[in-house]
């Protein structure tokens, strides 16, 4: 009963068949006994989930309750939990219990779900596989000594190991999609603005978006309908009604006309992922859908302009922290002075990766730099943004493969942060468009999980979760499960 | 990139670079700064710079209080506080 979905726990629950309390108890157990070998979780929020978990049930107890009541979820540790600890993976925040939610966290809150804990991340969310933790790597569950990917790693590899049925999660250049193809799970990231960003501690606030992890896509279309929404706090969030994405699930893919990006099938990628990937969208097409070869002539455009715009954000976001007023203080000596106070603690609590970053976006926007390099980016980004615009007149989905290759091994790109950087070559164009994207299990290279990447246009989440339903309708690679969890 | 450079990055930034890791984040950098060197070759004439993907527009409000005054939660999780106020090293003599 591990594996069972989301809308499987919630019909049990409005049946009374099993209790919230029982079903929480349930999955803390799981996680106190097999998160110690994959390191998924950063917090776990015993008590509190208790008390959510009994509240639910009272309300279940009445009828009429949401959707999602008593369901137990997990949060990315980049999302603002009130009294609970909320580190962003970074040694900076390891004592910051944040005195408010986040609107997402809130979102789920009045839904009723619970919060089982909080999922490791990469520092800030800079890394592509978890490895930039300041509370170590997250192993990945099918094969441990592999990467979980990233920054969403915590989230990925507890959802595939089941230790809970669905998790939050952030996408600023693939985090989301990346590590829920190297995990064998579902994952999609809207389209910027349609999840609040407000509490979400911030990376590059242009890019960053808040979606969804889950077993299949069915529910994942009932967590992104309770998180989605229109944020006054969040000045880009987008003023539009969210859709019940699970109404459209069943929509037949008849007449459907699916973009096959040559760029996305060119240098860099493994020959295995491509074959698997081909196979998954020649299923696709066996269901009523129809091909299309089209050009994204910018797409190598992509990862130069992101390691630009995302940088420079991130240098001006992170200079909010400097000691003062929540987060680490370095201890000062006698006489050194408020400068020793910001150099110091910023020196001490950020890790290797956010200090490069935040060197890169200084200098990119420093004095005689600020054109050549983000005003550049800035016009390339509307150059891959236009290619999608071209391509979206022709077809209503693209789908290639989510990540170039399989999970790769702990410690494998160390010491190379552009290796690292080229992982996300096929997920980055769509931050920088803005657009929504999602991974869905397709296969297995090596013994480890392959993703399909399936990218819509602007508010087409509704489209993409239904494409991704009839798949797994049709094929059985989601409801594979590693070794051990059992 | 040298290391004079590279120091006034840091300085930038509010970071320090120990002396043993200056070659590292020098090496660092400069292969970062030879992947973004890619976009030079773009041609972005005429191209406007896009800086909200749907373009949005920045929303305005009535100016109407619409918070409640929480200073004493936001100092409870704070280093240093008194009366109030956030205390850092002294700045002027």
């Amino acid at each position: 009963m591990y594996n069972n979905s989301i809308s499987i726990w919630a019909e049990k629950l409005r049946k009374r068949e099993v209790s919230s309390a029982e079903l929480t108890q349930f999955f803390l157990k799981r996680i106190e006994k097999l998160d110690p070998q994959y390191n998924s979780f950063i917090t776990t929020c015993n008590e509190q989930a208790l008390a959510q978990a009994n509240a639910a049930d009272a309300l279940l107890a009445k009828g009429d309750a949401p959707a999602l009541c008593g369901i137990p979820i997990a949060h990315k540790d980049i999302f603002c939990t009130r009294g609970v600890l909320t580190t962003c993976g970074s040694k900076m925040l390891a004592n910051f219990v944040p005195p408010y939610n986040a609107t997402s966290v809130e979102n789920f809150a009045r839904a009723g779900t619970v919060t089982l804990g909080k999922t490791n991340m990469d520092e800030f969310a800079m890394g592509s596989s978890n490895e930039t933790s300041f509370f170590g790597p997250v192993k990945n569950p099918w094969d441990k000594e592999c990467v979980a990917g990233g920054s969403s790693g915590g989230s990925a590899a507890a959802v595939a190991a089941c230790l809970t049925p669905g998790a939050t999660a952030t996408d600023t250049g693939g985090s989301i999609r990346q590590p829920a193809s190297l995990c064998g799970i579902t994952g999609i990231k809207p389209t910027y603005g349609r999840v609040s960003r407000w509490g979400m501690i911030a990376f590059a606030s242009s890019l960053d978006q808040g979606g969804v992890m889950a077993r299949n896509a069915q529910d994942a279309a009932l967590l992104l309908s309770t998180m989605a929404s229109f944020d006054a706090k969040d000045s880009t969030s987008i003023e539009r009604p969210v859709e019940d994405y699970s109404h459209t699930l069943n929509t037949s893919l008849e007449g459907l006309t699916i973009g096959v990006p040559d760029e996305y099938f060119g240098e860099g990628l493994n020959p295995e992922t491509a074959t698997t990937v081909q196979a998954a969208i020649a299923e696709i097409e066996k269901l009523g859908a129809k091909t299309k070869a089209i050009q994204l002539p910018h797409t190598k455009l992509a990862v130069p302009a992101y390691y630009v715009i995302a940088p420079a954000e991130c240098s001006a976001n992170l200079s909010r922290f400097d000691g003062v007023r929540y987060g680490y203080r370095a201890e000062l000596k006698e006489g050194e002075g408020v400068e020793a106070l910001y150099v110091r603690s910023r020196s001490e609590a950020f890790g290797d990766e956010v200090k490069r970053r935040i060197m890169v976006g200084a200098y990119a926007l420093s004095a005689g730099y600020y054109d050549a390099y983000y005003a550049q980016a800035q016009k390339a980004r509307r150059l891959i943004q236009q290619d999608f615009v071209e391509a979206f007149k022709e077809v209503d989905l693209i789908m290639g493969p989510t990540a170039p290759n399989p999970a790769f091994k702990i410690g494998a790109k160390g010491n190379d942060p552009v290796a690292m950087y080229l992982e996300d070559i096929f997920t980055i164009a769509t931050n920088l468009a803005g657009l929504p994207g999602m991974s869905i299990p397709c296969g297995f290279v090596d013994n480890k999980p392959c993703g399909l990447q399936i990218i819509g246009n602007y508010f087409a989440e509704g489209r993409m979760l239904n494409a991704a339903h009839q798949f797994q309708c049709a094929t059985d690679f989601h409801s594979f499960e590693p070794a051990d969890i059992a | 990139m040298d290391r004079a450079e590279i120091e006034n990055i840091a300085k930038l930034a509010k970071l320090h670079i120990e002396d043993d890791q200056i070659d590292e984040a020098i090496a660092g950098m400069s292969n970062i700064l030879e992947l973004v060197e890619q976009l030079s070759s773009a041609d972005t004439k005429n191209v406007i710079p896009m800086a909200h993907p749907l373009d949005a527009l920045q929303r305005l409000r009535a100016d109407e209080i619409s918070e409640n005054n929480v200073r004493d939660e936001f100092q409870a999780i704070a280093p240093e506080t008194e009366n109030g106020l956030f205390l850092v090293p002294k700045v002027i003599d």
